[in-house]
């Protein structure tokens, strides 16, 4: 039970992070070359991924066995989860630049911005970039969500329930998107992004220890106590990691170079 | 038709080496030790539970310590 809860809000904290991604560009495509190319690239891709779901998700429960599943996945979970992880704390401690969708926005709008030759298209006839670019938007960026959600789905044998996960943040995200249109930089990506490091990262541990054939303490319930482990760890690397930065021994203690900093100093 | 499936092949191929691999092999190497590990360590119940987290720290702080900004 404390298993699918995590498992279900770790699949549906990851899926809105990549759908913000992804609104990015559909919101990019839609304004710059039409909606209607947008919508329909969206959900030719939505539908793709959904299928890929149904044909690989399925013949995985019934044909590996659920030891060798658990491994693998468990690996691939670690591999995501730490990468994301990785990076969440590059952002928070001022060595990478935080993800910014406003920057991501204005650069796909400068991309689509039709020229002299596609600038008599009507915003309401098909364009074929258009539906390109948001069909690659979130086809790529839904790549990610697929995996997580065969990956936790499968190895706990729950895949119709990390569908539904990853189903209920793509319309809550379109939803929100819809609501605030290009005010997506609001959104705080970095946590999120974080925190489902920190449950990918765990859930990593825990299935490929499981499938190895590890007795974890409490069994499901030890992913809890793994989830406040790699928060603690995450919570003591980041002021670690600012310590490393260049010239951070003449700053003031705990404080994060901004921007202008950073441009002042470059 | 030949060229087709082999444009699609290296595509797919590129698609894992980049998720598997991409700009942090450190991170795919220590994964498969931290699952070597677990292998490893499967009927040592006590050290699994604390050497597997501890493993996957250790990857986590090598990776990160490694894309940190240089002076």
């Amino acid at each position: 039970m404390t298993s699918t809860i995590v498992l279900m809000l770790a699949v549906f904290a990851a899926s809105a992070v990549e759908m913000v991604e992804a609104l990015t560009i559909v919101v990019a495509s839609g304004t710059t070359r039409g909606w209607r190319s947008a919508f329909e690239g969206t959900a030719v891709a939505v539908v793709a991924l959904a299928a890929i779901v149904g044909a690989v998700g399925v013949p995985l429960i019934h044909l590996v066995p659920i030891a060798v599943l658990r491994v693998v996945i468990g690996g691939l979970l670690l591999i995501l989860g730490l990468a994301w992880l990785r990076k969440a704390i590059l952002r928070s401690s001022g060595h990478k630049a935080m993800h910014d969708e406003d920057a991501i926005y204005a650069k796909t709008v400068a991309e689509l911005a039709p020229g002299e030759a596609g600038a008599t298209t009507s915003r309401r006839q098909r364009d074929a970039v258009g539906f390109v670019v948001a069909f690659k938007g979130v086809f790529l960026e839904g790549m990610e969500v697929v995996l997580i959600v065969l990956s936790l789905g499968s190895s706990s044998h729950h895949l119709g329930l990390a569908a539904a996960a990853a189903g209920a943040a793509v319309v809550i995200v379109a939803g929100v998107g819809i609501v605030v249109a290009r005010q997506l930089s609001e959104v705080p990506e970095n946590s999120m992004k974080m925190g489902v490091g920190i449950m990918l990262t765990s859930f990593g541990v825990f299935w490929a220890g499981e499938g190895a054939g590890v007795h974890w303490p409490g069994s499901d319930l030890s992913i809890l106590a793994l989830i406040a482990f790699f928060v603690a760890v995450t919570s003591l690397a980041i002021p670690l990691m600012r310590r490393t930065l260049p010239g951070a021994e003449r700053r003031e203690p705990g404080s994060v170079p901004s921007r202008l900093d950073e441009a002042a100093s470059s | 038709m030949s060229a087709a499936i082999g444009k699609y092949v290296s595509a797919f191929g590129r698609f894992w080496w980049d998720f598997l691999v991409g700009d942090t092999p450190e991170v795919f190497v220590g994964v498969l030790v931290v699952v070597g590990a677990a292998l490893a360590l499967r009927h040592e119940r006590a050290a699994a539970v604390v050497l597997v987290p501890l493993l996957a720290v250790a990857v986590l702080a090598m990776s990160t310590y490694r894309g940190r900004k240089r002076a």
